[in-house]
């Protein structure tokens, strides 16, 4: 194993120009599991935990920018992720556990591409958008684009997550939700994972719903086919059934190891019917 | 000057190393030139090895292998018998049997050999599943893969049934479960000057691994050294797989002339090492009007695995607790431990007790349910009671604290209102959970089964140091249950000597006598007893030479002088003697199949979310009848592990395999319940004083492991109505009722949930 440190973006660029096949270190909480079995024998690691450019959380006019290196202890405590990106607050407190949110980052976790993710529901409801930095120049894409597949990012190679951008929700909705599925308390991975922000309009229809699930597809999904039917409609329970049972366009739960495909959808179900629900 | 030590929660002997990182765990110990053993293991369950290749391309200078061939004596892990061979020969009988051994200087080095061993084998169709097993689809054990079997008759089961009001059926299926100690099993062996060859490992029973040690090295006893490391928990995972891990460094040690280590990490411990037997559990009960039983009429089968190891035993012991703690006038329990091509099952706390334990006690509810009794009356009706029989016709005559340990559980609890407050909550369709009550009992015996605490024939000595040490010498481990305290609290008491006095010997077979394995609730009971008995024996010589027993250090050393005269130590060693009272018929399974039994009752309280169906437990109580608390801290610690343990086997342990092979051998996927799941717990150590017990002890390590399952299980079936006769209860699993229950297209039932704002 080869081991290169960056201390400013700038290095961290440059050796990631020089080694694309390095692989990226932030928090290091994936990297010790992989290293433990023995698939990072041989490999270059590039380590990031030494730039602190990348480790603030600023707050913008229109925005928050955090910084690709803020631990997951440091979002959750943060006044105005917890005041205003309360669901993202609240998933950072359910990674892992404590030790892990002490040591796991942000731009970690999004680059892991894990469909388990547990901050990738919150941001894709969120519309998150992510800058990133390479020998190309910086980019930003919108949060949803990240991801290809199980564990593998559209970034290109030699492409470093910089900041996750996050608008201020506007106006501010009129319920959220975030709720992590794991049967265990700490030290889990979620079964299913979800977020929902939702806006009402005066007349009692919905004006905008957004809701997005991790662990039931190969990334996380908004439920593009539900919030385009429950908009514009009053939430009556036929109509919350119906979004219900169109939420299988969207999602495709597995059986595997660790739960069901019919678990994965009934509970998906049960956490956007309770959400919709008067 | 008269002192109580016993009763007090004094604080652990060992406990200060473990604290400061102190203790010395295995891989702790810094051995000169020492090589890191690896092992190659089968790829197929069932089948025969044609060829063992060694890649001609890699470099194997530096390298260290052995194979069955390598082994002096008996190529066998000598446990009850000696079917399982320490390196797979000629054919294999389970996936992850070990088949090559080899060892490198770098850790690293030895596994990536074995990425280098070819095995070529003739797979055949394997044997996976009990039923299969019984189908005889192949033979793995003549004639018919029974290992072993047994039959409890008492009365006439037959007209047990003819005078029963209510008859129910019912099966219930108990998984595997891994024991999950905090350290993975390792060992450590070298060969000494003179060929004594020691062993230094994880372990529960250094003279398990003694005797298996000599077979394999053809060894005469004085030449074969065990030593026991600081070891990170056991629950039975270490009673029997550290002889074939011992067998394996020693091997490898003698062939390389070095030390050598070989530590599992914890896939390879889980893949390969023993779990708890599944078992499948029917019975039929006969129920009269007046809540009293007919008839117990009970079928268990065990999956032994690949080999016989300690099945028989286990399996014995789940018989014997199969009736739960009731006395029924007819009984018949047929019992059977099977042979499949998955890796051996083997101890694991409670020792076949958890199994028959769950079956019986919510088979109980069930009966209540059928007969509509309050299940607390119909348990009230039928449980032991000083003077009763138990199956095997054995008299209960003292010691019976079932009833107090039932009364005091339900009133800690208050267990009649908050099934009330429980079924008031139900009724709000709106409230977000449902929520249950529900209570179990157990019995549990103390010591070896029926004769086996007079084949073993135990020993333990308390000597005197010229010097003025007072050491406890026996051969039972620390395995963080407690077993060092408790020896030097009885010790001290018997003495009358401070606490501080009384030093407790590392069990090392070559200075400690035989005590027999640390296992089966016995070390406080039995070892306990016997460090008791050869204390007194000191504290005559004190009175019979030194006038008195000494008060302070400086009487103490002038009586040590006057004892030892010149020579270093007197010892005073004892050896088991069987109660006289105490009758056991092997043959016909009838007598005294335990000298005494603990009792235990647990509550559990708890809620099932109606969006996730996740379990929530609210409240966890339980009182159990230990005779004595030597140490009443540790005593609750024991209560409360074994109870948490518990409680993962009943809702998260769910261990999943294919072919024969775990998949999901890591924490990850494999969970265990973390301090967030597990409830807060309310304790009540009940003394009924057992006469033949060290101060009245009985004993106390597994009993907690066989009382919480049915509870859960009863109270999930009081929170949604649903019976799961199948561990683990999983959110899945109570998602896929409620989808029966409720039709297709309806709406399962669920509540306000989310915050909204």
């Amino acid at each position: 194993m080869k081991f290169l440190k960056a201390h400013t973006p700038d290095e961290a660029v440059r050796l990631f120009g020089q080694h694309p096949e390095a692989i990226p270190l932030a928090g290091a909480t994936d990297a010790m599991v992989a290293w433990n079995v023995g698939r990072l024998n041989g490999k270059i690691i590039l380590d990031l935990s030494a730039i602190d450019e990348w480790k603030t959380i600023q707050i913008l006019r229109n925005s928050l920018k955090i910084g690709s290196l803020v631990t997951h202890a440091e979002i959750q405590r943060h006044p105005v992720i917890r005041k205003k990106f309360s669901l993202l607050a609240q998933a950072s407190s359910q990674i892992g556990s404590t030790q892990v949110q002490n040591r796991g980052t942000i731009g970690g976790n999004i680059a892991n591409a894990s469909p388990a993710g547990d901050t990738f529901p919150p941001l894709a409801v969120y519309n998150a958008l992510i800058h990133t930095v390479s020998f190309r120049g910086p980019r930003v894409l919108a949060f949803l684009d990240v991801f290809a597949w199980v564990k593998k990012t559209r970034l290109h190679p030699s492409e470093l997550i910089e900041a996750v951008e996050i608008p201020y929700p506007s106006p501010v909705p009129k319920r959220w939700m975030f709720r992590k599925v794991g049967t265990r308390s700490a030290m889990i991975i979620s079964k299913t994972v979800a977020a929902g922000l939702l806006w009402m309009n005066k007349d009692a229809t919905v004006n905008k719903l957004r809701f997005a699930l991790g662990s039931v597809a190969p990334t996380v999904k908004r439920l593009k086919t539900a919030e385009a039917f429950v908009a514009g409609k009053r939430l009556t329970p036929d109509v919350v059934e119906h979004a219900c049972r169109i939420m299988a366009d969207d999602i495709s739960p597995i059986d595997d190891i660790r739960s069901t495909a019919e678990y994965r959808l009934q509970v998906s179900q049960n956490l956007l019917r309770s959400f919709l629900k008067f | 000057m008269r002192m109580r030590i016993v009763g007090t929660s004094a604080q652990r002997k060992e406990g200060i190393f473990k604290l400061r990182g102190q203790a010395l765990y295995v891989d702790d110990y810094k051995l000169k030139n020492c090589l890191y053993g690896a092992t190659l293991r089968s790829a197929i369950a069932f089948g025969r090895i044609k060829k063992i290749e060694f890649d001609p391309d890699y470099s194997w200078q530096n390298f260290i292998v052995v194979t069955a061939k390598d082994i002096p004596g008996k190529n066998c892990v000598t446990l009850i018998e000696q079917d399982q061979p320490l390196l797979a020969e000629e054919r294999v009988l389970h996936p992850m049997e070990p088949i090559v051994l080899v060892a490198h200087s770098l850790r690293s080095k030895a596994y990536e050999a074995l990425n280098h061993i070819k095995v070529e084998y003739e797979a055949h169709d394997p044997v996976l599943t009990i039923e299969d097993s019984l189908a005889k689809k192949q033979i793995l054990r003549r004639p018919d893969n029974v290992f072993k079997r047994y039959e409890i008759n008492k009365g006439n089961i037959k007209e047990g049934f003819t005078k029963a009001d209510f008859i129910v059926e019912g099966e219930y299926r108990a998984p595997h479960q891994e024991q999950a100690y905090i350290e993975n099993n390792g060992v450590s062996a070298w060969v000494e000057n003179d060929g004594t060859i020691v062993a230094r490992g994880s372990l529960q029973c250094p003279y398990y691994v003694h005797k298996a040690l000599k077979i394999i090295f053809n060894l005469p006893d004085d030449k074969i050294r065990v030593i026991q490391a600081a070891t990170g928990g056991g629950f039975g995972g270490k009673e029997e797989y550290p002889s074939m891990l011992a067998g394996h460094a020693a091997l490898l040690a003698l062939k390389s002339g070095r030390p050598v280590k070989m530590i599992y990490d914890r896939h390879e411990d889980m893949l390969a090492t023993t779990k708890r037997h599944p078992a499948i559990i029917r019975h039929k009960t006969g129920l009269a009007k007046d809540g009293k039983l007919t008839a117990q009429d009970i079928e268990i089968i065990m999956d032994a695995g690949a080999y016989i190891t300690l099945s028989p035993v286990v399996l014995s012991r789940g018989t014997l607790h199969a009736t739960g703690p009731y006395e029924c006038p007819n009984v018949r329990v047929r019992s059977r431990a099977v042979a499949t091509n998955s890796p051996p099952n083997g101890a694991f706390r409670g020792f076949g007790a958890p199994q028959t334990l769950f079956a019986a006690e919510l088979h109980m509810e069930k009966l209540a349910q059928k007969a509509g009794i309050d299940s607390l009356e119909l348990r009230r009706r039928n449980i032991f009671k000083t003077g009763s029989k138990t199956a095997t016709g054995q008299v209960l005559k003292e010691s019976v604290g079932i009833s107090r340990a039932m009364k005091e559980c339900a009133g800690i609890s208050r267990y009649a209102r908050i099934k009330k407050e429980c079924d008031r909550w139900n009724k709000n369709t709106n409230n977000p959970t449902w929520r249950g009550i529900g209570m179990a009992l157990a019995f549990h015996g103390g010591g070896f089964t029926g004769s086996g605490e007079v084949m073993l024939a135990s020993r333990a000595a308390v000597a005197l140091t010229k010097g003025g040490k007072i050491e406890v010498l026996a051969a039972s481990t620390e395995i963080g249950q407690g077993a060092t305290t408790i020896f030097a609290q009885i010790a001290a008491q018997a003495l009358g000597v401070p606490y501080e006095w009384v030093e407790v010997a590392v069990p090392d077979t070559g200075r400690v006598p035989n005590s027999g394995p640390t296992v089966a609730s016995r070390t406080t009971m039995i070892i306990g007893g016997l460090v008791r008995r050869a204390a007194l024996q000191l504290k005559d010589e004190f009175i019979g030479k030194a006038k008195a027993v000494p008060k302070t250090r400086a009487a103490l050393i002038k009586a040590a002088k006057l004892l030892c005269k010149g020579k270093s130590e007197v010892r005073f060693e004892v050896q088991f003697e069987k109660p006289g009272e105490i009758v056991w018929d092997e043959a016909a399974y009838k007598g005294d199949a335990y000298g005494v039994f603990s009792y235990g009752a647990v509550v559990v309280e708890l809620e099932v979310d109606k969006l996730t169906y996740e379990v929530r437990l609210r409240n966890f109580f339980s009182a159990q009848d230990i005779g004595k608390a030597v140490n009443p801290l540790l005593a609750q610690g024991q209560i409360m592990g074994g109870s948490a343990q518990a409680l993962g086997w009943a809702l998260f342990e769910n261990a999943v395999y294919k072919d024969g092979v775990m998949q999901n051998a890591n924490f990850t996927d494999y969970l265990i319940p973390t301090a967030l799941d597990t409830p807060a717990m309310k304790i009540k150590i009940i003394e009924e004083p057992y006469s033949h017990g060290p101060f009245g002890a009985k004993g106390l390590g597994e009993m907690p492991a066989d009382i919480p399952v049915p509870a859960v299980a009863a109270a999930v079936y009081h929170a949604t109505g649903l019976w799961f006769g199948e561990l683990p209860i999983l959110p899945e699993k109570i998602c896929h009722e409620m989808l029966n229950r409720y039709s297709h297209n309806s709406l399962s039932p669920c509540g306000r949930g989310q915050g909204e704002g």
